[in-house]
């Protein structure tokens, strides 16, 4: 029987496989950044343990990064501390490491493939659920947690339970103005937040093939949203044509030897996927959250549900509990909600494609007064890219903030949050309760919508601004 | 990692699905470089509410959590079960765990078990009505004991044994020394590399 492509990349990774035991799986990859690292390596110092494999291993710092004066001291002393640990141990293993300052430093999950470090076919772990966005590249890519971080710097591997495999089939052509992250949303909110769970999700079909990398890696970034073990897309030309001539991308006879091996990973014609789900393309539209999980959520042309029309009396509960954080009455159109900032950044959609796509919507354009916008590019390449095509310019033009590279308004934990009861339409990933601030309220969008509400100072996607936003001479 | 064999105690009803990472520890405490501390951190933004069950004087020295389905969604955040284990807990129960919390969970020795919806529904109904309640975890026997509840749970065969016996991971693959030398020799040249080659 045919292989999907989940199947191969694990099978080729197996390193012992004993009855009774979880599969030992080598890892090709491993990602490290300041908040899940710590104790690992404290770990291996108690043991007397080295890192195996330095030459597999990468750093950055991310999660509690400035957007603001990164030339100065960072004011947080315990951002700081946790920064400097990094670093410390850094030197003390002998791993790479990019620091605040440093031309590759940026999220963990925009920095691999802008390096050529995440390649098809491989396995790539990181300390952080957004693991999944690496399966862009047909690679077999979840995030971990600290005991199994320390687990594979000690030992380049890691024992892992099997899993099932579900194909997310997409068939047919995107609307205008519906992306990849309306598509995802979507689809987590119709399999739900437990809907993924055990399974590597495989996402195929004729929209998917028709999305870029940068977009690619937008679904699946979310995979975990949606609870599954990882998300994956067959590699095909637009994911070598991305790879070729990155620093880290293989070169001449290695090269070839790779884009053959790659060509043999797409899941076999008759091979049978646990479960499958099919999406027509063409009946998406800009999707938004209305609630405190990336489950709930709905066409921007909805209104707030009534929690009474779920049946799931758990579910019915859980939408309760979410309007009454989010402070939104059931009926009203989505359309007709204010926001007090708009965040475009993080490991989802803090990519040049995505820069490029909410500053086409702003230009020329003044953001609505009271709003606030964050535009946190997701690395320093990232940055001077959009620098260079004067994209910095068009957003502070339009009224707004143009930042340093970090994670930021994604989770806070640097000091970009909202303050309590503050509405935010944010191309995040993650609406939970508190996420971006105490008191805090997400709704997940895409960049285009962002920079659309940022306009109108309400949930609005780029086709509702002609006749309401003048546009300056 | 502690041994988890047999575990007796009173429990919180904790009537919330998706309980997601955020909200079992917030963000601000991933700060700390330690395993330790997280305790105060448990629930944060819920137990500022003094009705929050956690909050209820009759639930103290409760080290049973019994959940909602989807407990543990969100971030890879070890210091979920750290929190969880610091505060006292040592097992958590519901009928749907999110997959890398449930990881996590089960190479630190907190327990979660998972049980029929139902199953959850009468250990609620049992523990809300008396606080004292007793709930018994059994690894050995692999059941879930409280008055008129007895249910069986499925739980890995190795994993059951690593954590019975309080086996550390690592040890265990090193031990396969051989095979993962005998894996690299193996692996293609056009495999990446993060540093030059030596």
């Amino acid at each position: 029987m045919g292989r999907t492509l989940a199947e191969k990349v694990w099978d080729d990774h197996v390193v012992r496989r004993a009855e009774g035991e979880p599969d030992l799986l080598y890892i090709d990859l491993h990602l490290l950044h300041e908040v899940t690292s710590p104790q690992a390596f404290d770990g291996l110092r108690l043991a007397g343990r080295t890192v195996r494999r330095t030459d597999l291993t990468i750093a950055t710092e991310d999660h509690n990064t400035p957007t603001l004066d990164i030339d100065k001291p960072i004011a947080d002393p315990v951002s700081r501390v946790q920064l400097e640990t990094l670093r410390r141990n850094a030197e003390e293993f002998g791993v790479r490491i990019h620091s605040l300052g440093d031309i590759e430093q940026g999220v963990v999950h925009v920095v691999g493939p802008q390096l050529g470090l995440t390649q098809p076919g491989t396995t790539v772990v990181c300390g952080d659920s957004h693991t999944s966005t690496h399966g862009a590249f047909g690679a077999l890519a979840f995030g971990i947690g600290t005991s199994q971080v320390e687990h594979v710097l000690a030992t380049q591997t890691l024992p892992l339970a099997p899993f099932r495999t579900m194909a997310i089939t997409v068939e047919g052509e995107l609307p205008e103005g519906v992306t990849a992250k309306d598509l995802i949303l979507a689809i987590i909110t119709k399999i739900g937040t437990g809907g993924g769970q055990g399974y590597v999700l495989e996402y195929r079909g004729s929209a998917i093939r028709s999305l870029s990398m940068e977009a690619r890696m937008t679904v699946c970034n979310m995979s975990i949203e949606a609870g599954a073990r990882a998300g994956m897309i067959a590699p095909d030309r637009t994911t070598f044509d991305y790879l070729q001539g990155r620093p880290h991308a293989p070169q001449g006879e290695d090269w070839d030897a790779a884009v053959a091996y790659w060509e043999t990973l797409a899941t076999d014609e008759d091979a049978v996927f646990d479960h499958e789900i099919f999406i027509d393309a063409a009946e998406l539209t800009p999707f938004v959250t209305w609630g405190t999980n990336p489950g709930q959520g709905a066409p921007l042309g909805a209104d707030v549900p009534d929690p009474a029309s779920f049946e799931d009396p758990q579910e019915r509960i859980a939408a309760e509990n979410a309007l009454k954080y989010m402070g939104l009455t059931a009926g009203t159109p989505l359309r007709e909600v204010k926001v007090d900032a708009v965040f475009v950044g993080s490991c989802t959609n803090g990519r040049i494609e995505d820069l490029r796509a909410a500053a086409a919507i702003v230009e020329g354009r003044t953001i609505a007064e009271g709003v606030r916008m964050l535009v946190v590019p997701g690395s320093v390449r990232v940055a001077l890219q959009a620098v260079e095509e004067g994209l910095d310019k068009v957003f502070t033009a339009a009224g707004a903030e143009w930042r340093h590279a970090g994670c930021s308004m994604c989770l806070g934990m640097n000091p970009d949050q909202l303050a309590p009861g503050e509405r935010c339409a944010s191309t995040s990933n993650r609406n939970f309760e508190g996420r971006q601030g105490k008191g805090g309220r997400t709704h997940l969008v895409s960049p285009q919508v962002a920079a659309a509400t940022a306009l109108l100072g309400r949930l609005a996607a780029p086709a509702d601004l002609s006749s309401n936003v003048a546009v300056e001479a | 990692m502690e041994k988890f064999t047999t575990h007796t105690g009173r429990a919180v009803p904790l009537r919330r699905s998706n309980v997601d990472t955020d909200q079992i520890i917030p963000a601000h405490w991933l700060k700390k470089v330690t395993r330790t501390g997280f305790e105060d951190g448990l629930f944060e933004a819920w137990r500022k509410d003094e009705d929050f069950v956690l909050n209820r004087p009759e639930r103290a020295g409760a080290t049973v959590l019994v959940a909602g389905p989807e407990f543990g969604t969100g971030s890879s955040r070890e210091h979920a079960v750290w929190a969880l284990q610091n505060y006292g807990f040592q097992t958590v129960l519901s009928s749907r765990f999110a997959d890398i919390f449930r990881g996590n969970s089960l190479k630190n020795g907190l327990l979660t078990v998972v049980l029929p919806q139902e199953t959850v529904e009468r250990l609620w109904a049992l523990t809300e009505a008396d606080p004292t309640a007793e709930i018994t975890v059994d690894l050995e026997a692999r059941e879930v004991r409280a008055e008129g509840v007895r249910a069986p749970f499925e739980l890995d065969d190795n994993v059951r044994w690593r954590l019975l016996n309080g086996l550390d991971d690592i040890s265990i693959t090193l031990q396969n020394e051989d095979a993962i030398s005998a894996f690299e020799a193996t692996r293609p040249a056009f495999k990446p590399r993060t540093l030059p080659a030596a």
